[in-house]
């Protein structure tokens, strides 16, 4: 174990460990749970003391609690005993004795006491009338689940009955109970082979454990009932094992019951074959079935033929993700998903200007085409399509080549029919044309693919009708805020990838486009609704982020009246749009920073304005977006060095802070420990001084004129004021950033080394006030505020007084104490053991009362 | 008949009636036949390759030809933009009936008369053109004007006593208000949700009912909406006034309105808005009132000039009961349910009846007018096309539907100003007809040809044409129509005392019957059985006899049957009454009971019995008497 495993441990140990106050309380909280007069215990609490004793196994072995604690076994006795258990505190008892008897030789002693049949046996339980609630059944199933990690609690269930009760749970009324069930099952079948298998398995049931014949067997005849449920309960089963077990016997298991699973396929059976697609998928994944060159993949190529486009898509999108797969099987699920683009394209073209994407001969459109052509079905395929296709163009490593080019005109056609500007030639074109027109769903969807579709290469050569149908989205009154937002951002993507297309570029010049954009910009700046502005407003930073290193961006960005517009918005009505409008002239400020004089002059940016009106934001703004986006914005331009010469920017900083400090807002008040943090690293990095404390030493010594020099500038800037209140603020988040930029002020400017000569901090007129600040700091940083009084004699701004500080105060200390959860007192054992006491334990005082 | 809207669209070939004389219209060079003949170049300008009328604008009238309008009765209106031919109807055809109408219809539509007449009455023009109209000169004239149809119909536009002759005849009605015509149906105006009074009529007699929906909208906006329960059970649903601009999303053209507005005033340029007084505008300003602020455009002027501005704002306050239910509950608070009275109030809105007086002295640039009239030919929008359409930083922002932008800008050309067409139209479009015919279900629908197929400039738009089954009944222009129903039924009226001497007989369990003997008594298509007149003094004199000949003779009445022979009983009651040699045989609609030895022959069917007996009258009455023991009598 190494040092730090031995310390967490150890700690673990301190945290949850029974001490003495807790032994004391336990068997107290246990006779009140079982005292059917109490007051129902809030089942919070009994999650938590379930936790707390789940933590305490981990910890010691379980037998030595049981024993140490004979309260636990008289719990379960008492618990037996009530004629009418509550609901909670029985299905309670259940799963505390499931966890228990995880242990072996703690199960063989709840054994000697006959309390697990009771618990768990025909005998028990089961037979109550409480067995009709949900929560016992399902604290039931979790016990079991709890102990089921060796065999004598398999032979426990197996043999007294109880794996019978769990296949009936399968099917229980209660989602949740069923699927633990499944759960349960899975884990039996695991365990059961994996513990008790000596030879390797053959298909015969001889070889197999009795438990996991069982289970097979049920799961056999569950196949071959003809019962829809019955057959979907061990679908899931199956899925779920292939799923999570990838052990070489599950193969052996497949080939018993492979024949039943694939007639499943062929008959028409529509309740069931929708889980053979997450079944295959599961296996798929399975390098037990993946490597296999046999019949798996056979069924996975029947399944993709079989199942209709709606119950494949999924399995298709999952295969062509593997990078292990044959290829024909590829080619069918990819055939899945582009059979509807295929469709698409042919539909809204002349059969001489034939432009599918897959060959007839290959598939048979003929079902796709139905499902296409109905109002019903029509929307809901391409969307999920749509969704399967930006969902594999989103993986970075596709291992699978699309037709990328096709797949482009595929998504500008379906925008094109559902703007109803295409002119359709077939009727099914027309078909589909009525269904589509204005149908923001699909919008929506093709817009998503066709942004994912940004990030590959090779769909040059239809880049101009892309950008015209982004265009009239973009333009059209009739667009919706929402697929609006969604334009946007496939324009913005797209836009991005114009330097690279060098083909486009010779026929559409970026200038003409840009222009287009920003004319339509323009107009969307000024929309009346505030969503609009807003996803304006994001599609400007957007590009500028991308784009804003190309000439022809910059020029035709401002010679339009784009600028102009983004401005005026900060003092939009709508503080989202405030906010935005922040953030966007904070972009442009970039490009304007750039340009020479001349050019800023002539197009009216000033910076110094531009720095006003945002800092008059950060100052008077009412909402907090706003002035959260301000000071973001600042610390980018901090870090981009957008904020002049060295004095300039101390100054800025300055400014900034002593906005921020006294703000309401916690995020803007952690914004401004942002910009403290990046220019303390730029400041000490100016100076040459270490600027991480963990980065290994300078092998030369620092000068102590360089800390000084630091020093000055952070005092000069007001940063330790800012800082030092930080620690006491109410908000943690606050107080921890200061406390991390602090520890990272005195590492780089060491000052234990400039104190070293100095006898003690009273003794110096610096050091005034710095005992008060420490004790302040100590005794309650989080309960009082700071104080603002400033006769307490220490100055913030001196140099002196601040490296003493730093020096002085146990930066650690307070990094751990803010660091403690704030509930670190509350959180303890005892405190749960006697808050459960305080809720449910109140009948013998009022009984004392009464008497 | 079913509203009289008047087709403003001629008026697009004439030149616009500028307010100041305009040097750049008069300027215009006359037109020049191919061969150079220039008899025509008095009338007819050519202006950037468009030929126009330099005449007083006329008016194309509704269809007179079809039909004789002095024999219509009754006029159902259904909004104020479908009464604009009304004088041209009640003061120049002899036509006597009545006109029916919500208050808020006649109000405004006075005062879109009003500002019509005024606009044209203002400006003067001592030449009018004619000679073009000839049908062989018109030929020769380029498009449209040689496209034009029935210009010889086409007429100046009326004056203000004839408007106020023609208003005379209205009747005012409220909604869901029944009105008898005749007694022969009954007409009821709904609400249509497209604009303030604007009504759907219920057109029923007894047993059918006869739906006119014109010009309905579905959309939130400032009138009552659209009621739509009571069209169910149509046996007819006529269908028109449907969006003029199917693709065009009102809240759409709305945001584009307004940037389109702020990006022009931020620019430094003017905005102009051709409208109507009444309707859409209301709901721009409302718009504009929330943006405003918002875009930063509170300094910004807006002017709104008519001659009926200020009627037109006021109106709109005071008809509450006519208002969406949110602003009838503002009146009770009491707010002005339009906010455009605060806009005012803030000095923010200012109208003003016309360019002239006080207008000149507070005109602010960059500002924004309203003023009429869309089409651009006459009104102040003249003069504001001629003032700042040389400046690429002023626009024209189009919201009316009626008018083609494109022509109505066409003698402004070349033009320097920004145009931009953002058409507000709320009427239903095809979807929204879809649904409300679901919800409505009638057993037709009537609409025009148009609305049967998707538009001519987009054929593949197969969503914008109505979509129903059965498929609508279409009609085009002059075309006669049978609608889908037969008046089957009558409903009449029984006198108390008549229907007190009914002595009904159940025939089966919940049915009674019962012999009336009455006098139908029909007028004014209502139709009552009152009691007989008594039956005639026996005759004492000769005298008296002449006098009860003039009263309609009363025959004393036979009792009627009902029920049916059971044939195995009437043979067995044959034979008790000595009938020996009865033999019965089976036909496709009965029985023959043949008694061979009488040689009679009783044929007994469902609704008929016949004994056919030769000359033996005493057999033939004693078999009807054994026949009438099977049935019933009343």
């Amino acid at each position: 174990m190494s040092a730090w495993q031995a310390w967490f441990v150890a700690r673990a140990r301190r945290r949850f460990a029974m001490s003495r106050e807790c032994a004391q309380l336990l068997p107290r909280v246990c006779a009140a749970l079982a005292d059917p007069r109490q007051p129902g215990s809030d089942d919070t609490c009994l999650e938590k003391l379930l936790d707390w004793l789940r933590d305490l196994t981990e910890l010691e072995p379980t037998l030595n609690v049981v024993r140490d604690n004979p309260c636990l076994t008289e719990f379960f006795t008492s618990v037996l005993a009530l004629p009418e258990p509550s609901p909670s505190i029985l299905s309670f008892t259940l799963r505390l004795a499931g966890l228990l008897a995880a242990s072996e030789d703690c199960f063989q002693h709840l054994q000697q006491e006959n309390l697990l049949f009771r618990l768990f046996g025909s005998g028990g339980t089961l037979n109550r009338a409480v067995w009709e609630d949900a929560s016992v059944r399902s604290g039931w199933v979790e016990g079991v689940h709890s102990m089921m990690h060796h065999q004598p609690a398999l032979r426990f269930l197996c043999n007294g009955g109880g794996i019978d009760v769990i296949f009936t749970l399968q099917g229980d009324p209660s989602l949740f109970v069923a699927s633990a069930a499944s759960q349960l099952l899975v884990h039996m079948l695991t365990l059961s082979v994996e513990s008790e298998t000596t030879t390797p398995l053959s298909e015969k049931d001889c070889n197999w454990p009795a438990c996991a014949q069982m289970i097979i067997k049920h799961i056999e005849d569950s196949l071959q009932s003809g019962c829809a449920s019955h057959i979907n309960q061990s679908l899931k089963l199956l899925t779920s094992l292939f799923g999570s077990c990838r052990a070489t016997w599950t193969e052996v298991l497949w080939l018993r019951i492979a024949k039943q699973v694939e007639s499943f396929l062929i008959e028409d059976s529509v309740q069931t074959r929708h889980m053979l697609a997450n079944l295959l998928l599961n296996m798929s994944r399975s390098p037990v079935f993946c490597d296999t060159e046999g019949s798996f993949w056979a069924l996975v190529t029947s399944a993709l033929e079989h199942l209709t486009p709606v119950q494949a898509g999924p399995l298709a999108v999952g295969i062509l993700s593997l990078h292990k797969c044959p290829q024909d099987v590829r080619i069918q699920a990819m055939t899945v998903l582009l059979q509807p683009m295929d469709c698409i394209l042919r539909a809204a073209s002349q059969p001489l200007e034939y432009a599918g994407l897959l060959d007839e001969s290959v598939s048979d459109p003929s079902t796709v085409e139905s499902l296409l052509s109905s109002k019903s079905s029509c929307a809901s395929l391409l969307c999920q399509t749509l969704a399967h296709l930006e969902k594999l163009l989103s993986l970075i490593h596709l291992p699978v080549d699309l037709p990328y080019t096709s797949l482009l005109r595929s998504f500008v056609t379906i925008l094109q029919f559902c703007s109803g500007l295409l002119i359709p030639a077939t009727p099914l074109g027309s078909k589909i044309s009525q269904i589509l027109i204005g149908c923001g769903r699909v919008q929506k969807s093709a817009l998503d693919a066709l942004a994912a579709l940004s990030e590959r290469k090779g769909c040059d050569t239809v880049i101009g009708s892309l950008f015209d149908i982004l265009l009239v989205y973009l333009e059209s009154p009739n667009t919706s805020p929402t697929v609006l937002k969604k334009s946007f951002q496939a324009m913005s993507k797209w836009l991005a990838r114009l330097p690279e297309m060098s083909c486009f570029n010779s026929q559409w010049p970026t200038e003409k486009i840009l222009q287009d954009v920003f004319l339509v910009l323009q107009k969307r700046l000024c929309s009346p609704c505030w969503e609009v502005r807003d996803s304006s407003l994001e599609f400007l930073t957007s590009l500028i982020k991308s784009m804003r290193d190309q000439d022809e961006f910059r020029e035709s960005l401002l010679s339009s009246e784009v600028p102009k517009l983004t401005e005026n918005l900060l003092e939009d009505p709508e503080s989202y749009v405030r906010a935005s409008a922040v953030t966007a002239v904070g972009h442009l400020t970039f490009i304007t920073y750039s340009l020479p004089e001349s050019a800023v002059a002539g197009n009216q940016y000033n910076k110094e304005d531009t720095t006003a009106k945002l800092q008059d934001i950060l100052s008077t703004d009412p909402e907090s977006f706003p002035r959260r986006a301000v000071i973001s914005i600042f610390t980018k331009w901090l870090k981009q060095g957008c904020t002049g010469q060295a004095e300039d920017t101390e100054q800025f900083v300055s400014r900034a802070i002593q906005t921020v400090e006294r703000d309401l807002d916690w995020e803007v008040r952690i914004g401004g420990l942002e910009l403290v943090e990046v220019f303390c690293v730029q400041a000490l990095c100016r100076v040459g001084l270490p600027k991480c404390p963990y980065a290994p030493a300078s092998s030369t010594v620092t000068s102590s004129i360089q800390q000084n020099e630091s020093l000055q500038i952070f005092c000069r800037a007001k940063l330790f004021k800012f800082l030092f209140w930080s620690l006491c603020d109410y908000d943690k988040p606050v107080g921890q950033k200061a406390c991390d930029i602090l520890l990272v002020l005195r590492a780089s400017l060491s000052p234990s080394s400039m104190l070293k000569d100095c006898q003690g901090a009273g003794d110096l007129s610096a050091g005034r006030g710095i005992p008060w600040l420490q004790r302040t700091l100590r005794q309650g940083s989080l309960a009082q505020n700071f104080p603002t009084d400033a006769g307490n004699g220490v100055d913030f701004e001196d140099p002196e007084s601040m490296m003493l500080a730093l020096g002085t105060i146990d930066l650690e200390e307070l990094h751990d104490e803010l660091n403690k959860s704030s509930d670190h007192v509350e959180k303890s054992p005892q405190s749960l053991l006697e808050d459960i006491l305080a809720t449910v334990g109140t009948i013998d005082e009022n009984e004392a009362d009464c008497y | 008949m079913l509203d009289c809207g008047l087709d403003m669209t001629s008026t697009l070939n004439f030149l616009p009636l500028p307010l100041v004389q305009s040097p750049r219209l008069s300027k215009l060079p006359g037109w020049v036949l191919k061969d150079g003949s220039t008899f025509l170049d008095k009338e007819l300008k050519e202006c950037s390759g468009h030929v126009f009328v330099d005449s007083v604008p006329e008016f194309c009238l509704p269809e007179t030809e079809l039909l004789d309008l002095s024999t219509v009765d009754v006029i159902l209106i259904s909004n104020y933009h479908c009464m604009m031919a009304l004088p041209y109807i009640t003061e120049y055809t002899g036509f006597t009936g009545t006109v029916y109408a919500t208050e808020p219809t006649v109000q405004i539509g006075r005062l879109l008369m009003e500002e019509l007449v005024n606009s044209i009455e203002r400006v003067p023009k001592a030449q009018s053109a004619s000679m073009w109209k000839n049908k062989e000169v018109q030929r020769l004239l380029p498009a449209p004007l040689k496209d034009a149809v029935e210009v010889s119909m086409w007429r100046k536009c009326y004056t203000m006593p004839e408007v106020n002759a023609a208003l005379s005849k209205i009747q005012l009605v409220g909604y869901s208000q029944k009105i008898e015509l005749f007694g022969a149906v009954q007409v009821t105006p709904l609400s249509s949700g497209y604009a303030l009074g604007s009504s759907n009529w219920i057109i029923q007699s007894h047993y059918e009912k006869v739906s006119y929906v014109s010009g309905s909208s579905l959309l939130t906006t400032h009138p009552q909406p659209m009621d739509q329960a009571s069209l169910k059970n149509s046996d007819v649903l006529i269908l028109t006034g449907l969006t003029q601009i199917p693709t065009a999303n009102p809240d759409g053209m709305v945001g584009e309105f307004c940037s389109n507005l702020a990006m022009t005033v931020r620019n430094g340029g003017n905005v102009l808005v051709p409208c109507y007084p009444s309707g859409v505008i209301y709901d721009l300003l409302e718009c504009l009132y929330q943006y405003i602020d918002s875009a930063g455009l509170s300094n910004v002027p807006f002017y709104f000039i008519s001659p009926v501005a200020n009627s037109s704002l006021e109106f709109s306050q005071i008809f509450a009961e006519w208002l969406c239910h949110n602003k009838q509950t503002k009146v009770y608070l009491p707010e002005p349910p339009f906010p455009h009275a605060e806009l005012i109030q803030t000095n923010k809105l200012k109208h003003y009846p016309s360019i002239h007086g006080d207008f000149s002295n507070d005109f602010k640039q960059p500002c924004v007018v309203f003023t009429g009239h869309p089409s651009l030919r006459f009104g102040d929008v003249v003069h504001f096309m001629e003032l700042w359409g040389k400046s690429s930083l002023n626009t024209v922002i189009f919201t009316e539907p009626d008018f083609s932008y494109l022509d109505a800008l066409a003698p402004y050309q070349p033009l320097a100003m920004k145009c931009v067409y953002c058409p507000i139209d709320t009427r239903l479009n095809f979807i929204q007809v879809s649904k409300l015919l679901k919800e409505v279900q009638p057993l037709h629908v009537v609409c025009p040809e148009q609305y049967t197929q998707p538009p001519p400039t987009q054929s593949h738009r197969t969503d914008l044409m109505i979509d129903c089954q059965p498929p609508p009944m279409s009609y085009r222009r002059a075309e006669v129509l049978t609608l889908p129903y037969k008046r089957r039924y009558e409903k009449i009226e029984i006198m108390p005392e008549l229907a007190d001497s009914l002595v009904p007989l159940e025939i089966k369990p919940g049915i009674s019957l019962a012999t009336v003997s009455a006098v139908l008594h029909t007028k004014d298509n209502k139709h009552v059985l009152q009691l007989p007149p008594k039956p005639p003094q026996p005759p004492a004199s000769k005298k008296r006899k002449r006098v009860s000949e003039d009263v309609p003779e009363c025959k004393p009445l036979k009792p009627l049957l009902s029920g049916s022979i059971p044939v195995e009983q009437f043979v067995q009651t044959l034979e008790k009454h000595g009938f020996s040699d009865v033999k019965v045989e089976d036909t496709a609609k009965g029985h023959i009971v043949l008694l061979q030895e009488a040689e009679t022959l009783i044929q007994i069917e469902e609704d008929s019995t016949h004994i056919i007996c030769d000359n033996d009258e005493p057999l033939r009455v004693k078999l009807r008497d054994l026949v009438l023991k099977f049935l019933q009598k009343f």
